[in-house]
């Protein structure tokens, strides 16, 4: 059976991959938009925030240092697909106009 | 961990990839940032139904509730208005803000972790796991400070010009080294708990020590590559967390930055290392100092009617048009020649603006519909039938000696084949050379006319011109 960190560096092999296949194709248009919404997903971190600061017996230290990674990375999802939206909203075809 | 938690986890990472995906193009857009958020509320939730117990293994209960509520609103509180009262122009700088963000969160966790996890090294501090928890760190907190850098000069709090000092790489790179050496240290022996906050306050100092001798040209790679830092950070702890969710999330962020920064290093024909290293900016050129060159000028009345005579024009805006707040006066322009059955299109640069696709944004906030912003590669077989390329706060873009001069520092750099245009007209507010010093042979053809003024001004006048002569 492969351990948990084998299993981890396969996953990460793959996703990385697939990143760049994906990431490839986004038209240039969205580079700022796609940069935002990479941004807001990497937010991810959250579920690590949550983890530590959450934690039965977590340290004051612990604690102080998750509430404030918990209040950054809020900020950067809340703010990330915010923003990400109002600006893929702006992008118009000429017939979609009044 | 429950077992529903990581089904809803395996959904999560499903629709970061198809938000992702669905950036592909405008009009799936909107659905790829609704599948993003959707994936990170899912995986928030998850998180808290399925929270481990204390012993790692098994189901167990959130603790500390007013600490993490206290932290979603204040989170939140901040991070509405930023996303909607943030303008357009200053999208780079809320982009750096949010790498530091991310990457300082990511280099706490690892933080926490690391002493919280010290009662049990022998068990919980194994190399592997202390070799992503030192990336995590190192990552997360040179990438927080340089970011805040990177903001610093897009703000114009710090100066946009390379800072630079003697023997600098030398320095960074010994910075580094022991950083580095620190970092193996903490590896073999994790209980070395004092050699920690040497550690980190060596990234910190590297990450700021890193961004300053670049220039403000040079930010949308920057960019590019902080972003990328961040998201392996937020990789790295889905290796010491071991959660395969945040090693997804974070891979796709590390794969998108590092692809937006090979486009823009390839869009300026220039390498990471001389990027990072180089201090562009500091190379003077003392060419053209000498001979007075001589160019013509024309008024605004004369610049409307060459264009009211066009059947195409292709507009090339740069990053000084949004500087002059000319965006709405070029959608009007835009308009005015439209319905004057003039075709136009705009040009559009990849390192146009202070981020990758920054200008695209611009435009597309004044309204100007998508399918008329067209790429660099794609529009440079248009110049030669085009009658007017009007450059508006564009300089080191369009000027031919890329293509022609090897001695200049631009040379190999793509450019908008605006040369090749049958008539040229530059929007600039004097002949002093643009931001990388190097005169601009464009500025000296036969078919070229200078219109000197500020952007939105000069534009204005444009429109102005353009009815009048209709009437008349």
């Amino acid at each position: 059976m492969p351990t948990d960190v084998e299993l981890e560096l396969f996953v990460f092999m793959l996703a990385t991959f697939l990143g760049l296949e994906i990431i490839r194709k986004v038209s240039p248009l969205l580079h700022t938009p796609l940069m935002s919404l990479t941004n807001a997903i990497s937010a991810i971190s959250v579920v690590g925030a949550i983890l530590v600061t959450g934690a039965e017996g977590a340290t004051f230290l612990s604690k102080v240092l998750g509430f404030i990674a918990i209040t950054a990375v809020v900020t950067n999802i809340v703010s990330g697909f915010l923003i990400t939206d109002r600006m893929v909203k702006m992008f118009k075809r000429r017939e979609e106009k009044k | 961990m429950t077992h529903l938690t990581q089904y809803i986890y395996i959904i999560s990472a499903a629709l970061f990839i198809l938000s992702l995906k669905w950036m592909n193009h405008p009009a799936s857009s909107r659905r790829g940032v609704i599948a993003g958020g959707t994936g990170m509320v899912l995986a928030i939730l998850g998180t808290f139904i399925g929270f481990p117990g204390a012993d790692g293994v098994g189901i167990g209960f959130v603790h500390n509730w007013p600490w993490i509520i206290t932290a979603f609103v204040i989170g939140t509180v901040v991070g509405v208005p930023i996303a909607y009262i943030m303008p357009m122009t200053a999208v780079p700088q809320r982009t750096a803000l949010s790498h530091a963000c991310g990457a300082l969160a990511a280099a706490l966790v690892g933080t926490a972790e690391f002493y919280q996890r010290q009662p049990h090294a022998d068990t919980e501090l194994r190399a592997f796991i202390m070799v992503a928890l030192v990336i995590e760190t190192l990552l997360g907190y040179l990438t927080f400070t340089g970011s805040l850098m990177a903001m610093g000069k897009l703000q114009e709090v710090l100066p946009q010009r390379p800072i630079t000092y003697r023997n600098q790489n030398a320095v960074n790179f010994l910075l580094f080294a022991i950083a580095a050496g620190l970092a193996i240290r903490l590896a073999i022996v994790p209980t070395d708990t004092f050699l920690f906050p040497i550690f980190a306050a060596l990234a910190l100092l590297f990450g700021v020590l890193l961004i300053i001798p670049i220039g403000g040209a040079d930010m949308p790679t920057v960019i590019a590559i902080l972003n990328s830092y961040a998201g392996l950070s937020a990789c790295a702890m889905g290796f010491v967390l071991n959660s395969r969710l945040l090693v997804v999330a974070g891979a796709l962020d590390g794969s998108s930055g590092l692809i937006l920064s090979i486009i823009m290093c390839k869009a300026m024909n220039r390498s990471f290392t001389n990027v990072l290293f180089g201090a562009f900016g500091q190379v003077q050129m003392s060419t053209g100092k000498a001979e007075h060159r001589t160019y013509r000028s024309a008024s605004a009345e004369e610049a409307a009617s060459v264009l009211e005579a066009a059947s195409s024009v292709i507009i090339v805006p740069g990053y000084g048009l949004a500087v002059a707040q000319a965006q709405h006066k070029i959608r009007e322009l835009y308009d005015s020649l439209t319905r004057r059955g003039v075709d136009v299109k705009f040009g559009i640069h990849p390192v146009a603006g202070r981020m990758p696709g920054h200008m695209n944004v611009l435009m597309a906030e004044a309204d100007i519909p998508y399918d008329k912003l067209v790429e660099m590669d794609e529009i440079n077989g248009d110049f030669p039938q085009c009658d007017v390329a009007l450059v508006i706060g564009a300089n080191d873009v369009t000027n031919p000696k890329a293509r022609t001069d090897k001695g200049s520092p631009i040379y190999g750099m793509p450019i908008l084949d605006v040369d090749k245009a049958r008539t040229v007209m530059v929007i600039k507010r004097s002949m002093n050379p643009g931001f990388a010093g190097i005169d601009n042979d464009l500025y000296y053809m036969d078919k070229t006319l200078m219109l000197f003024g500020d952007a939105k001004a000069f534009v204005s006048e444009l429109i102005k011109e353009l009815p009048a002569r209709v009437a008349a």
